[in-house]
């Protein structure tokens, strides 16, 4: 189930997004999203399509790459489609015994569904082209006015890339275990979902007990390496904005406020 | 300064509590140790499970305080708490597990961690990583996850890592004890190339004694006390003594042993195959 789900994953490729400053792609990221929830209208949508068919080609990943996302949440969407399409009140277009589709009810199933599909698409298109340590450091950096507040954005960042790190040592552990396990006569695969849960406990145990271990090491480890926190640390490759960025900020500008435009317009134009 | 490491009389005791807090029993792990390591030295501790040598290697690195002795560590009391930043930058430590040692995804982002932590300027911080990797032979790895090499190369990355730091001393706390012999070779060779091309000194701890027949001079651990002291020439003559502590003697040094007990004429301590060889020759 797992290997669906594209979110998360990067594609490496030599592309202009590949090379952005990932600020500017959470950025862009949070524009997008934005521009999702409150367009109105087909100029709305087409201009929205327009942008997200313009970022995948510039990504250079394969588009089938990003529908795989798409497979984990299919029944999410459905559901909340048939959700907004048959619980909805307004003009009864349709109906039948005690369900009916309303001309709203059939509005919101598609804006809704619209909306999902857009959402996952194109939030991966961004995890897809920055590698997560570059998007930990720009999720850092963007939260730095956090620290004010007394949030620790440097440790959760520390915490982020430890666990990137740490996911396919403690898979490869899981499997060990596992494999471990079967040898002397566990059963993993079952139907009865109560005896499927059970067979986790002699799974979960060692694997709890050794991750304590590993970070027990790790933390040794980091102190040995003088490791202090975030204070007067220095980077090896700080963050630098260069012309590309500023140049993809402004585009990101240019699309929020066409969206909004449009928005104004088809407003107008109903009334 | 005379001696890059200097103990004395050094005490640790891990204190075990009950969950009141009342002390239910003290074990000691160090138990009155005299340790002295001159830079440029190679020196090698030996013993088994549980003989100390592991704590000792943390008390060098302000990982744990002694409880009574006094250690210096380049010159700086490592007993005083303003002290443990110095102590660990010029005493690095590269631990046994190469997985949890490492800590960023990318080899040269965590050969950089250490000079990060330090607050290196960046410049600094590329070309210290450069060279650093460049002395451990690991430069064509830079931009791998350390998740694709294999246990010695990650050891060896965490010896770069280590290195970026500029210590005066590395201590390798059982460094091969997770590798394969192909693995264990290469993490020796990278240390011994260091001490020798720049003049790093280092504190070799294992169990393995074959390890350590290039050092220049070897302790014996046991019950947390030093029991022998000398060159490996000194310490793998005496046979039986070693036997009795559960250590292993290389296999050529026994080989010798037996044979000189059964009557045939040769010197003590014997370390490799080609004096073996040349012994065996003068006899024929």
């Amino acid at each position: 189930m797992f290997k669906d789900i594209t979110l998360g994953q990067y594609y490496p490729a030599d592309s202009v997004l590949h090379k952005l400053d990932p600020r500017v792609k959470l950025f862009g990221t949070l524009i997008y999203i934005i521009c999702l929830f409150s367009f109105k209208g087909p100029i709305g949508i087409a201009i929205i399509l327009g942008f997200l068919a313009a970022v995948i080609i510039l990504s250079k990943v394969p588009f089938k790459f990003m529908v795989k996302g798409l497979r984990g949440i299919v029944f999410l969407v459905i559901f909340a489609g048939l959700i907004n399409l048959f619980m909805t009140n307004g003009d009864i277009i349709w109906e039948w015994k005690k369900l009916h589709i309303t001309r709203q009810g059939l509005d919101n199933c598609i804006l809704m569904t619209t909306r999902m599909v857009l959402l996952i698409v194109g939030s991966s298109v961004m995890t897809l082209t920055t590698t997560p340590n570059s998007l930990t450091d720009g999720l850092e950096k963007s939260m730095k006015p956090l620290n004010k507040i007394k949030i620790p954005v440097h440790d959760i960042s520390m915490m982020m890339s430890i666990a990137l790190r740490f996911i396919p040592i403690l898979t490869e552990e899981t499997e060990k275990i596992q494999k471990a396990q079967m040898a002397r006569g566990a059963e993993f695969d079952g139907k009865n979902i109560i005896k499927k849960v059970k067979a986790m406990i002699p799974l979960l145990v060692p694997l709890f007990v050794s991750a304590f271990r590993r970070a027990n090491d790790l933390a040794l480890a980091m102190e040995a390496r003088c490791y202090n926190g975030g204070e007067g640390r220095t980077k090896m490759h700080p963050l630098r904005y260069v012309k590309s960025d500023v140049v993809a900020y402004v585009i990101l500008w240019i699309f929020l406020a066409l969206v909004i435009a449009a928005r104004i317009l088809w407003v107008k134009v109903l009334a | 300064m005379k001696n890059i490491i200097e103990a004395s009389k050094l005490v640790f005791e891990y204190i075990h509590r009950d969950e009141e807090g009342n002390v239910e029993a003290i074990e000691t792990a160090l138990d009155h140790v005299d340790l002295e390591v001159k830079p440029g030295q190679f020196v090698a501790i030996l013993g088994h499970n549980g003989s100390g040598k592991s704590t000792l290697a943390k008390n060098i690195n302000a990982l744990l305080t002694p409880s009574e002795g006094t250690l210096y560590v380049a010159g700086k009391n490592a007993l005083e708490e303003e002290n443990v930043w110095d102590v660990r930058k010029s005493a690095g430590m590269v631990f046994q597990n190469p997985d949890n040692q490492i800590i960023a995804s990318v080899v040269e982002e965590d050969v950089a961690f250490g000079p990060e932590n330090m607050g290196v300027p960046e410049d600094e911080i590329i070309k210290r990583v450069a060279t650093a990797l460049e002395a451990v032979g690991m430069t064509a790895y830079k931009d791998y996850s350390p998740n694709k090499l294999s246990g010695g190369q990650k050891q060896r990355v965490a010896i770069a890592g280590v290195m970026a730091m500029e210590p005066h001393c590395i201590i390798a706390d059982e460094s091969t004890a997770m590798l394969d012999p192909v693995g264990r070779k290469e993490v020796l060779k990278a240390l011994h190339t260091l001490n020798k091309e720049k003049g790093i000194t280092i504190l070799y701890i294992t169990h393995y004694m074959e390890e350590v027949t290039d050092a220049d001079f070897v302790y014996v651990m046991e019950k947390g006390k030093v029991v022998m002291t000398g060159t490996p020439r000194e310490v793998f003559s005496q046979v039986e003594k070693l036997e009795e502590l559960r250590l292993s003697v290389p296999q050529i040094t026994k080989l010798a042993y037996e044979l000189k007990k059964s009557g045939v004429d040769l010197p003590d301590g014997i370390l490799t195959k080609e004096e073996l060889t040349q012994e065996l020759k003068k006899l024929v």
